[in-house]
């Protein structure tokens, strides 16, 4: 081996960004979208229950495209704001969302390769379905960045486009949970682990990962158990191997 | 001098701050990272990465859901490993969790 065997294969300075990339993403992030759909179509009746115009719901679901931080947005929307709520909003609005800082540091070896504009451009339509579909994608030695973009776009066009019947029909959607819409990302999320593994030594950081997380949800209110167990889990990753 | 109330911008004022507290934590990960020499040890934590985000984010919800979203959550693993298929997956778990839920579960 010479000095490069600690890359990972097919790395280099290959950084391709394709159409055909982009449409590879759309094809793999359309297997989530009637769940997405669903899901954007309850927010937007949340929304509408809350009494936000259907420009503001639209103008939140575009701007910023996570779905799980605007239903939390929703129990603490209020018809008038202080200085004080908006940063609240903010604050609670980050500790949901910053799942996402772990997810983009677990794939910054690929981005790095690309321009700096491009990946400010693409990071904006970054979202746990496009983060998953890339990172399974790079697992299997893609490198295309397009299937990160296409599939971030298509979804971020169907959230925003959804989010209007749901805000118009308002109350006739009956309970999502009852056709376990609830359980799209989880169950995208669980069956994940199947493309991931790598055998059991190397499962050894999730399951610290997992033990971790448990005892911060039972500990600690909010979503700090999915920073708290990941970084436990990249931790435990990281040095294991001195031990072995 | 003190800062006027937002009045009737405040709604779109709040979208606003959502949106540049989420862009911020989407950009975060990957400019931090930028200052990081991917040692060895850095390699291996970001390789063990994926699946500790995977799993940390999972289970606290299966136990939060209930015993029908741990079943479905199970199947939907199983369909995986069969098929290989995520529609497949997430079509056996969905109809898993409906069921179990029409049944009181």
């Amino acid at each position: 081996m010479q000095s490069h065997d600690t890359q990972p294969p097919l790395a280099g300075n290959v950084a391709p960004f394709t159409a055909q990339g982009m449409l590879l993403g759309l094809r793999k992030v359309s297997v989530l979208l009637p769940g997405i759909v669903v899901f954007a179509v309850a927010f937007g009746a949340a929304a509408s229950a809350k009494g936000m115009s259907l420009v503001e719901t639209l103008l939140m679901s575009a701007l910023v495209y996570g779905g799980v931080s605007q239903l939390v947005a929703m129990e603490l929307w209020r018809p008038e704001w202080s200085w004080g709520a908006i940063v609240g909003l903010a604050v609670v609005t980050a500790t949901v969302n910053a799942r996402s800082i772990l997810q983009g540091a677990s794939l910054q070896p690929w981005f790095a390769r690309y321009p700096k504009g491009l990946n400010a451009f693409h990071l904006f339509f970054f979202t746990d379905a496009n983060w998953l579909i890339g990172t399974r994608y790079q697992a299997e030695g893609g490198r295309d960045l397009g299937v990160v973009v296409g599939a971030g776009l298509g979804l971020w066009v169907v959230w925003v486009l959804a989010t209007v019947p749901g805000h118009m029909l308002g109350a006739l959607v009956s309970d999502p949970r009852r056709y376990g819409i609830d359980l799209v990302m989880p169950i995208f999320f669980a069956a994940m682990i199947v493309p991931l593994w790598r055998g059991r030594r190397a499962a050894v950081p999730w399951v610290v990962a997992g033990m971790v997380a448990l005892l911060t949800a039972k500990l600690v209110d909010g979503y700090a158990f999915i920073i708290a167990g990941s970084l436990a889990g990249a931790v435990t990753g990281a040095f294991r191997d001195d031990a072995v | 001098m003190t800062l006027s109330d937002p009045g009737p911008w405040g709604a779109f004022i709040a979208i606003g701050a959502m949106a540049v507290a989420t862009y911020l934590c989407r950009l975060a990960g990957v400019v931090l990272m930028s200052f990081v020499p991917l040692t060895p040890h850095v390699r291996r934590g970001l390789a063990a990465l994926p699946g500790s985000i995977v799993v940390a984010t999972v289970l606290p919800l299966i136990e939060r859901l209930g015993l029908a979203a741990a079943v479905a959550l199970l199947a939907a693993i199983g369909a995986m490993f069969v098929t290989r298929s995520e529609l497949v997956a997430l079509l056996t778990g969905m109809a898993m969790i409906s069921a179990a839920r029409f049944f009181g579960f």
